[in-house]
């Protein structure tokens, strides 16, 4: 295996996994690509996990107890930037790596070198960032959002590693994306049309596209801040002429994609998981990828909804509210779409369909407290309280989270071709749902109330609902642990899967046997 | 299991090569710069973690892309496989279209409307009040902070220099298309004329592009630190410049490749690749050439 590296003609007979831990290192293949992606993004969690459980233990009850208030900073910043980018993100990508080549009839990826190059830049990137939580100056404390001059003019010098890791995410990103990309208008199977893809897959072109619209813009804001912080430039700068306003314009046109990046793939892996369990085809295929499609375009021209405080003028203000709150159309048809699948079928609740039946349920309520926020007026009210975090920790946890766990109970059987423990997952799903509503639902009591986010102490009357929720998230967090612990049992000690794993599943990936091959499809499958 | 008709290549040492260098000159170049704006100064470890972290990137490219030259002659790429490799490139350009996209856009933003506010235009006036003696013009020879934060005295003239420069980045394109049709045509001796002016074109605007940012600091006062002219200034010229010299250098690259004798009619996305990313250089510089020195 060390000597293919570099000779030219290789045995190209020879398919299967290499020996040891170096398989991991050198592979090219895209089931392996996606394991190592879906580890990751599992380990991130747990990193990012305990910073949140960090920031409950100090939130616990008022005054200051555990934690010195910089150090707060750099806990609310870093788990934010460990979730977003390094488990949420990295986790959508695995399950591509994994799903996409098998769902068209592919043999692979479509760059499976660059396929490689996309994950491991990953580990050495968060390597980095989460290594400046050791040094002299302390990690990044300027929030997940790092406005300047925040993250400029009174920011730490790590803030240097934090831009070069976000260049490095953002190269990892980008290639990912076009590798996704060129698999799914390249390589599908002879007759499988693009109405014909399944939804996940749709939902995934779509992702890239936002993908690589997007992450170049976040790496121009970046690298404006390491002009400003080490050239002396003034884009963020109003001294110069610049504008700190300026930033956040930026950032949040990047920033807003973003959250769609984040939710897109859950729509697609809910959308392949309702069908299998209702025993119905899903409703209405063709308006969920005109939906889909219509959220990415609204998602470039809402951004300034981030921003209603911020000093805009009337029209832009109006402008944006209007905007987003269109958005609520194309979201309420993949909703209407899903409970109409869900509708007179013949359902059962396996752990899957709990956690996407949950997602469904919990991502609108995240959506309705969205919709209230997008009313700018109301909006001066609820901004940077813990309303919004109750907002998009719903969209996020119970959103994208759920529906990354219910596709690893979905397809698991096909991945590792073992079930995992029924009973134990069912045991999952209570702790997690429970443990999610009692953690962001009393969030948005004391957001109303006027709770600011971001701070380490505050007032009285906020103490009880702060102490529920400290509670919850410790009731979430643990059931983490189970859940590691389901799926290296199922790996290890799990009931032999079929070939059809569920009763009635349709899709390529299902015809190849469980676990699959190494190699999805040497020959492309016919579609019909 | 019968080999498939699309190359999967073999597990590689190429990909986790490229990400060691890659965290090296990120490590390094951050380390570098908190190294240089603390006082220090001389050689420190995050220098030799950049330099190791670009030679480490720079030969594992070269292996990179010898191995994939290797392979296409090698027969090994069908149809398919140079319809991904067309996907990619594309897709990368978009990506970095997308990335100018924000410096224009910052641009557009001073000059629209953050600029104007600063003046005291519009009903959000507020920050008017953060200097009100400051009168927003462009290009912007008096910074908010006036004396703290002097301006450039003078900015590049469009009509010396830049035009020059447009002309022949314009022409360099002519010719990469020239060079393209003998290519087509099999005509190996004019491909290499074809290419090789467009590569000393290309030297000649990086060259001239030079020979401006020193006249900009030695005469002008136009600077990094000039205030949000010269910012924007030098990120959009500045970023198009190191375009345009790597994309000359592909291109050179892709010259010696004519010479060894690689590429036939039909089979050169290696060639078109390098164009398509040559016009997209050019492209860009339209837009530098009328928002940044003319307008």
């Amino acid at each position: 295996m060390m000597t293919s590296a570099t000779t030219l003609h290789e045995d190209h007979g020879h398919h299967g996994p290499a020996k040891g831990l170096m398989r991991w290192v050198l592979t090219t293949n895209h089931k392996d690509i996606g394991t190592l992606y879906l580890w990751f993004a599992f380990t991130m969690l747990l990193i990012g996990g305990s910073m949140a459980l960090i920031i409950r233990l100090e939130l616990f009850q008022p005054g200051m107890q555990l934690i010195e208030p910089e150090f707060f900073n750099q806990m609310t910043t870093m788990h934010g930037l460990v979730m977003v980018f390094g488990a949420i993100m990295p986790a959508f990508v695995g399950m591509a790596n994994w799903l996409v080549p098998m769902m068209v009839g592919a043999p692979d990826m479509a760059l499976p070198r660059m396929n490689n190059l996309s994950f491991w830049i990953l580990p050495f990137a968060f390597g980095m960032l989460i290594l400046t939580l050791f040094s002299e100056a302390g990690a990044p404390n300027f929030g997940w959002t790092f406005y300047a001059p925040l993250s400029t003019t009174y920011a730490p010098s790590s803030v240097t590693y934090f831009i070069f890791g976000v260049h490095l995410m953002g190269i990892s990103s980008i290639m990912g994306a076009i590798n996704i990309i060129a698999t799914i208008l390249n390589l599908r199977a002879p007759g499988m049309t693009l109405m014909k893809m399944p939804l996940f897959v749709w939902t995934w072109l779509i992702t890239a596209y936002l993908l690589i619209a997007v992450m170049p813009v976040l790496a121009g804001v970046v690298t404006m801040m390491l002009m400003d912080i080490h050239f002396g430039t003034s884009f963020f700068n109003a001294a110069g002429g610049g504008d700190p306003v300026l930033f956040q314009h930026v950032f949040w046109f990047f920033g807003h994609p973003e959250v769609y990046i984040m939710i897109l793939p859950a729509f697609g892996i809910v959308s392949q998981i309702i069908p299998t369990f209702a025993r119905k085809p899903l409703f209405g295929y063709s308006s969920m990828v005109y939906a889909t499609a219509s959220i990415a375009f609204l998602s470039f021209i809402v951004w300034a909804h981030h921003m209603f405080t911020v000093g805009l003028p009337l029209a832009t203000e109006l402008f944006f509210m209007y905007a987003t709150m269109l958005i609520a159309i194309p979201t309420g048809v993949k909703v209407f779409n899903w409970v109409s699948t869900m509708f007179n079928g013949s359902m059962t609740f396996e752990t899957p369909m709990l956690f996407a039946v949950a997602f469904v349920i919990l991502f609108t309520i995240g959506g309705f407290s969205g919709l209230m926020l997008a009313i700018a007026p109301a909006d001066f009210q609820y901004h940077d309280t813990y309303f919004v975090v109750a907002h998009f920790h719903y969209v996020l946890v119970p959103g994208a989270l759920f529906a990354i766990i219910a596709g690893v109970y979905y397809w698991i059987p096909k991945w590792c071709g073992r079930y995992y423990n029924e009973t134990l997952g069912k045991w999952h799903f209570w702790l997690s749902f429970v443990g999610v509503n009692v953690t962001f639902f009393p969030m948005h009591f004391v957001g109303l109330a006027g709770m600011p986010r971001r701070i380490p102490d505050y007032a009285l009357q906020f103490a009880d609902f702060n102490a529920v929720a400290s509670i919850g998230a410790f009731i979430f967090g643990l059931s983490q642990i189970l859940f590691l612990y389901i799926v290296i049992d199922a790996i290890r000690n799990g009931k032999k899967a079929t070939d059809e794993v569920w009763e009635g599943t349709e899709g390529l990936e299902w015809t190849l046997p469980s676990p699959a091959p190494y190699h999805s499809f040497s020959e492309p499958p016919e579609v019909k | 299991m019968a080999a498939s008709n699309y190359y999967v290549p073999e597990s590689s040492r190429l990909p986790i090569g490229t990400s060691i260098g890659l965290i090296g000159l990120a490590a390094g170049a951050g380390g570098m710069l908190n190294h240089s704006s603390s006082g220090g100064e001389g050689w420190a470890l995050p220098h030799f973690v950049f330099f190791a972290g670009a030679l480490i990137l720079a030969s594992v490219l070269y292996n990179w892309f010898s191995k994939v030259i290797g392979e296409s002659r090698g027969g090994l790429y069908n149809a398919q496989m140079d319809r991904s490799y067309r996907w990619g490139m594309g897709w990368f350009i978009f990506s970095e279209v997308m990335f100018f996209a924000a410096f224009f856009g910052a641009l557009f933003y001073v000059r629209q409307i953050a600029g104007p506010w600063l003046s005291g235009e519009g009903d959000k006036g507020i920050s008017h009040m953060l200097w009100p003696e400051f009168v927003f013009q462009w290009p912007m020879f008096n910074n908010p902070a006036g004396a703290d934060l002097p301006g450039p005295e003078a900015v590049i003239d469009p009509w010396h220099i830049p035009l020059l420069n447009t002309v022949l980045l314009i022409s360099s394109s002519v010719t990469v298309t020239f060079a393209h049709h003998a290519l087509r045509a099999m005509d190996r001796t004019r491909v290499i004329f074809w290419l090789a002016l467009t590569v000393i074109l290309g030297a000649v605007f990086v060259y001239f592009q030079i020979v401006e940012y020193v006249e900009a600091y030695e005469e002008l006062g136009l600077t990094l630190d000039s205030g949000i002219y010269g910012s924007t200034f030098f990120m959009l010229t500045g970023f198009h410049g190191a375009h345009v010299t790597i994309g000359a250098f592909i291109l050179f690259v892709i010259w010696l490749r004519i010479i060894k004798g690689h590429f036939t009619p039909e089979q050169h996305f290696g060639f078109e690749a390098a164009a398509w990313y040559w016009h997209f250089v050019d492209m860009v510089w339209i837009g530098l050439f009328f928002f940044v020195y003319i307008l």
